[in-house]
């Protein structure tokens, strides 16, 4: 089972600041590791995730094997239309998870 | 040298702290924020096992349970001793013992993600509930064997749980705080582990940093000591599920 969390403000006025978190269960095993029984454990790993909001790509990160389990990214964007944001995660052995959210700006 | 059996001393009841408060600041506001606490995904999952029907009874924990209203300030209360089967039980036995008894389904490995999936989603129905001292006949017992195994040293490095906990709580150990060694925020999630998990596998991680040998899974000398420490953590909130370094 995949959960993802998505936190973006229901509103905010135009220009506004907005802090964005997100939060997604994911093993990140890192490809380093070995299993009780010694065999090595295959890398699976989210790659890239990314944020389009009012047509755009405005936040893209590509993750590496040091990322922690269950990542947690926030960052800010300026509010500048209502609409939707749409978050992707792509990742190893076809890992691929979306999730949406609406903000209305006034 | 001397090996004894002379029990610490106990915390005064007014400096008895969770170990919320000896965080830094960056884990307490992951911990106060369901949207950046990491367990609030196993919460969601549990929440969905929760409504599931399950086992040749086919009937969910929902159906039985009327909604998840009852299960407020439960975990608060647990380990209770269970008269019945004269034993006492925790949280995730009962849970178990719901599944095989009521539900006719298996019961859940321990430590698996669907186990601590339920377990964090009943336990989050007593946040901020306070545990009440347990006053059920048999547990004054099972918290006094509890409370034995906790100033009994044991281990390679010959070391009691109370030499930690209360005598050295708030002093380092390597990069971590001494915590006073509370069970008020479990099944929890701990940066370390990178996921979730519950009271035995800490009790098993610190058994383990005292180079003790481990009790097996289902052994009662666990239970009793969470026995003791929901006794001994009286008076604090539930945090759980909360965040831990
Ligand atoms: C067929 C009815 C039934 C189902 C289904 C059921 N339970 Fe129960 N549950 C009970 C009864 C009756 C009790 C009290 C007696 C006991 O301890 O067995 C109880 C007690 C409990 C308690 C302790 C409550 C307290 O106040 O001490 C918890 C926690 C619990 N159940 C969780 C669950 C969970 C989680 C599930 C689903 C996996 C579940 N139950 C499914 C009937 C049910
Ligand atoms: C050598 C010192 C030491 C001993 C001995 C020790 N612990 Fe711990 N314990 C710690 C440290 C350090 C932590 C916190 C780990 C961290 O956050 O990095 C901890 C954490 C805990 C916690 C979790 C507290 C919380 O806020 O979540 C509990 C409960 C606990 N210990 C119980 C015990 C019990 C029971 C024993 C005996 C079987 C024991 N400990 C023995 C050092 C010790």
């Amino acid at each position: 089972m995949t959960r993802a969390l998505v936190n973006v403000p229901a509103r905010a006025k135009k220009g506004d600041i907005i802090e964005i978190k997100t939060l997604i269960s994911h093993p990140m095993e890192s490809g380093y590791r070995v299993g009780y029984g010694g065999e090595p454990l295959k890398r699976d790993i989210i790659q890239t995730f990314s944020c389009d909001y009012d047509g755009a790509k405005i936040f893209l990160a590509q993750f590496s094997p040091a990322v922690a389990a269950n990542p947690f990214v926030s960052f800010h964007t300026v509010a500048t239309a209502s609409g939707k944001l749409v978050f992707r995660w792509e990742g190893d052995n076809g890992f691929e998870a979306e999730e949406t959210a609406e903000i209305v700006v006034e | 040298m001397w090996i004894g059996g002379a029990l610490a001393d106990e915390i005064p009841r007014d400096q008895r702290r969770s170990g919320y408060e000896t965080m830094r600041p960056e884990t307490r506001a992951m911990q106060d924020s369901d949207a950046d606490n990491p367990a609030t995904l196993w919460v969601l999952d549990g929440e969905a096992l929760w409504n599931k029907r399950e086992g040749a009874a086919g009937k969910s924990c929902a159906d039985c349970h009327a909604g998840a209203a009852p299960m407020k300030a439960v975990a608060a209360r647990f380990p209770r001793f269970d008269a019945a089967r004269a034993t006492p039980v925790d949280l995730e036995q009962q849970i178990n013992i719901c599944r095989r008894d009521r539900q006719n389904a298996p019961p859940l490995a321990a430590e698996s993600h669907d186990l601590l999936a339920l377990e964090a989603f009943v336990a989050k129905q007593s946040r901020g509930d306070t545990i009440e001292p347990n006053r059920e006949p048999g547990a004054k017992e099972s918290i006094e064997a509890g409370r034995k195994l906790f100033n009994e040293r044991r281990g390679q490095l010959n070391l009691s749980c109370a030499q930690c906990h209360d005598d050295n709580w708030g002093k380092s150990l390597g990069g971590a705080n001494i915590p006073q060694g509370h069970p008020n925020g479990y099944p929890l999630y701990r940066l370390e582990w990178q996921s979730l998990g519950s009271m035995g596998r800490r009790l098993r991680n610190c058994l383990s940093g005292m180079r003790a040998e481990l009790w097996p899974r289902d052994a009662r000398e666990y239970v009793d000591i969470e026995m003791y420490l929901m006794s001994r953590a009286a008076g604090l909130k539930m945090e759980s599920p909360a965040v831990r370094p």
